[in-house]
C-alpha cells in the first residue's frame, strides 16, 4: 500500500517533468528568441541556443536536463549567470520558515475552534466562526494580505513593517516583525479549510451511538469529547492538515510577492518575469516534489490512525 | 425528459435564492456585476487618460482622487471590472464543461481509457494552481488568453473526479441499463441519460468553480500576469496603486473591496445551491464539507 503509493508519486514526478520541460522548452516555438526578446542578436541567439542544447532533438534535451538534474546539477540561471542552486537554496529555507510557522499557528487554532464549534453547534460561536471561515475561503489570498496591510501597516494602525524585504544574505529572523504578516496572512488563509473539516467529522462523531453509550453512562462532556469523539474525528483532520500544506505550497507564491518577502515563491514569480528557463524548471518541480511528498506522508499517517485500515 | 429537468434546475436556483445566504449572495454578486459590466459606459473620464499629479487626493472632480500615474480612480475602477468578469465566466464553463465531458466518458467506459485520463489529469493537479498558471505564461507571456486556459486547466482535473464520480453512480440505474439494452450508442446514453443525472453536482460544482475562477483571475492579474497596460483591472490596480496607500488609499481601497464582496457573493450562492441540492438528494447536514473532499479524493 505503501511502497504502491511512493511509486505512483515517482511516476507522476516524472511525467510532470515531462510535462514541465515541454512547457518551457519545447512547445512555444523557438525558447531562446523567447528568453532574449525581438531584439536580440543573431550571436547571442545562437550563444544561448547551444546553452540550451536548442539545436539537437527533443528527447535528447530532456535527457540532458533531467540527468543532469538527478546528479544535482540543475544548471546555471540565466538571470543571475550564477548556479540555479544557490539561488533557489536560501528562498528555500525561507519559505520552510514560513511554512512551519504558518503550520504552528494555523493547525492548532483551526482544530480547537473546529471542536468548540461542532461541540457548542448552532450557538453564536458556530455561527460566527463559520460564516467567517465561509469569507476567508472566498477571498483571494491577496485580498486578504492588502486587507491586513490597510488596517495593520498603513491607513487605520502603523503597527507592522508593510513589507517584509531583508538585505541579500541577511536571515528572516534579524527582524521577526516582517514575519508577522505572511504569517497571519496564510493562517487566516488555511484556517478555513481544517475547521470545517474537523467541525463536520466532529459533528458525525458525538451523534454516534458510541457517544451516545458513554453519555448515558454518565460520563461528563469533556471525557466524551476527548476520549471518545476526537480519536475518530482525526483521520479527516489529517487529510485536511495535508492537503493544506500542500495548498499553502500554492499559497506562499502570492503571499511572497504582495509582502515582497524572500522566499521560494518570490522567486518562482521573478524567475517568470526574467524568463530565466532553468530557474522556473527546478522550482515547479520543488513545489510538485513537496505536494507529491505530503499526499504520501498524509496517507501513512491516516494509515495509523485508523486500526481498521491497517487490515485490509 | 428535459422539460422536467428544466423545471427541476429551475426549482434549485429558486429554493437556494430564497435562502437567506442564498439571496445575499446573489445581492452582492449582483451589485458588482452591475458596476463592472454597466461601468465602462459610465465612466466620467478616459481610464487611460492622465488629468493630475500621482495619487492626488478626491476632490475637483475626482470623486476617488487619482492613482499611481495621475488616471482618475473612478474611471478605472469602472472600467476594471468588465477584463475580469466576462473572462470568469467563459473559462469556468470551458472547465467545466471540459472536466464533465472527460469525467462521464471515463466514468461510463472505465478500463484503460479511464485509468489514462484520470491518471493525467492527477499530473496536472499535482501542481499548485497559481504555479500551473505561471508555467504557462512564463515564456508565451502575459495575455488574457493564457490566463483564461490556465483556468481551464486548473478546474477540469477537479471537476472531472466530481463528475466520474456521479457518473458511476448514474451507471447503476435502471434507466441507463434499459438503454444499454435497447444497445443505444454508448455517446446518446451519456448524452440523454447520464448528463441529466449528474447535472445537479455538476451545478454546484459549477458555482463553486465561478468563485475560484474570479480569485485566480484576480490574483493573476495582480501578479501583472494578465491585462496589459495601460488598461485597467481589479487585481492589477491593488498591484500597481499599493505603494501610494498613505498618499490616496482609494485606487486600492475600492478595487479589493469590489473583488472580496465579489468573491464572497458568489461563494455565499454557492453554498445555498451546494446545501439545497444536499436536502434535495441526501438530506443531511455537513455535506458541502463532504463533497469537497469527495471532489479531491475520490
Amino acid at each position: 500500500m505503501v511502497i504502491r503509493r511512493i511509486l505512483l508519486g515517482v511516476l507522476t514526478l516524472f511525467l510532470l517533468s515531462l510535462l514541465v520541460f515541454a512547457a518551457t522548452q519545447v512547445l512555444p516555438g523557438d525558447a531562446a528568441q523567447a528568453v532574449l526578446g525581438r531584439t536580440a542578436t543573431p550571436a547571442a541567439l545562437h550563444a544561448l541556443r547551444l546553452r540550451l542544447h536548442l539545436e539537437r532533438p527533443a528527447l535528447v534535451q530532456y535527457w540532458l536536463w533531467i540527468s543532469s538534474l538527478l546528479r544535482g546539477h540543475p544548471g546555471m540561471s540565466l538571470a543571475t549567470q550564477g548556479p540555479v542552486w544557490e539561488l533557489v537554496s536560501s528562498r528555500l529555507v525561507n519559505s520552510a520558515v514560513l511554512l512551519a510557522l504558518v503550520s504552528a499557528c494555523a493547525i492548532p487554532l483551526s482544530l480547537l475552534a473546529g471542536v468548540v464549534a461542532a461541540v457548542r453547534r448552532d450557538r453564536a460561536f458556530d455561527n460566527v466562526t463559520s460564516l467567517a471561515a465561509l469569507a476567508v475561503a472566498a477571498v483571494p489570498e491577496f485580498v486578504i494580505a492588502i486587507a491586513l496591510i490597510l488596517l495593520l501597516a498603513s491607513a487605520v494602525f502603523h503597527l507592522l513593517p508593510p513589507v517584509s524585504l531583508v538585505p541579500p544574505g541577511t536571515s528572516v529572523w534579524s527582524k521577526p516583525s516582517i514575519l508577522v504578516l505572511p504569517v497571519l496572512t496564510l493562517t487566516l488563509a488555511v484556517f478555513p479549510y481544517i475547521f470545517r473539516m474537523i467541525r463536520a467529522s466532529m459533528i458525525e462523531a458525538l451523534g454516534s451511538e458510541y457517544v451516545e453509550m458513554a453519555l448515558l453512562k454518565g460520563m461528563p462532556l469533556r471525557r466524551r469529547v476527548l476520549a471518545h469523539a476526537l480519536p475518530n474525528a482525526l483521520p479527516p483532520a489529517v487529510q485536511a492538515v495535508g492537503l493544506t500544506l500542500a495548498y499553502l505550497a500554492g499559497g506562499v507564491v502570492v503571499v511572497e510577492y504582495v509582502f515582497g518577502y524572500p522566499g521560494i515563491g518570490q522567486g518562482l514569480v521573478s524567475a517568470v518575469n526574467a524568463r530565466d528557463l532553468p530557474t522556473i524548471q527546478l522550482t515547479v518541480l520543488l513545489f510538485a516534489g513537496f505536494y507529491v511528498m505530503v499526499n504520501i506522508v498524509t496517507d501513512v499517517i491516516s494509515l495509523l490512525l485508523t486500526p481498521r485500515l491497517r487490515t485490509r | 425528459m428535459s422539460v422536467t429537468w428544466q423545471a427541476l434546475r429551475a426549482s434549485t436556483w429558486f429554493r437556494a435564492a430564497r435562502t437567506t445566504r442564498g439571496w445575499v449572495g446573489l445581492v452582492l454578486v449582483g451589485v458588482v456585476t452591475v458596476i463592472a459590466l454597466a461601468g465602462p459606459l459610465l465612466a466620467p473620464f478616459s481610464p487611460t487618460m492622465l488629468v493630475g499629479a500621482p495619487f492626488g487626493a478626491p476632490g475637483g472632480g475626482h470623486l476617488l482622487g487619482l492613482e499611481y500615474v495621475g488616471r482618475d480612480t473612478l474611471a478605472r475602477v469602472l472600467d476594471g471590472g468588465i477584463r475580469i468578469l466576462p473572462l470568469a465566466a467563459i473559462a469556468t464553463a470551458g472547465g467545466v464543461g471540459l472536466g464533465a465531458f472527460l469525467g462521464i466518458s471515463a466514468g461510463y467506459r472505465g478500463g484503460a481509457y479511464d485509468e489514462i485520463v484520470m491518471r493525467t489529469l492527477d499530473v496536472l493537479l499535482a501542481v499548485p494552481q497559481i504555479i500551473l498558471a505561471l508555467l504557462l505564461v512564463s515564456l508565451a507571456g502575459a495575455s488574457p488568453l493564457l490566463v483564461g486556459t490556465a483556468v481551464v486547466l486548473i478546474h477540469a482535473p477537479q471537476v472531472a473526479r466530481v463528475a466520474r464520480a456521479a457518473t458511476l453512480r448514474a451507471a447503476q440505474e435502471d434507466f441507463v441499463r434499459y438503454s444499454q439494452a435497447l444497445s443505444d450508442p454508448p455517446l446518446r446514453i451519456m448524452l440523454n441519460d447520464v448528463l441529466p443525472s449528474v447535472a445537479g453536482p455538476l451545478l454546484v460544482e459549477s458555482a463553486l468553480r465561478l468563485t475560484y475562477s474570479i480569485g485566480i483571475i484576480a490574483s493573476l492579474n495582480f501578479l501583472g500576469l494578465g491585462t496589459r497596460p495601460p488598461f485597467p483591472d481589479w487585481g492589477a490596480m491593488i498591484n500597481e496603486n499599493r505603494i501610494g496607500i498613505d498618499q490616496n488609499p482609494w485606487p486600492v481601497v475600492v478595487p479589493v473591496a469590489l473583488v472580496a464582496v465579489l468573491t464572497i457573493g458568489a461563494s455565499l450562492f454557492a453554498d445555498a445551491l451546494a446545501r439545497v441540492t444536499a436536502g434535495l438528494e441526501l438530506g443531511s447536514e455537513g455535506v458541502v464539507v463532504k463533497q469537497e473532499a469527495d471532489g479531491r479524493d475520490a
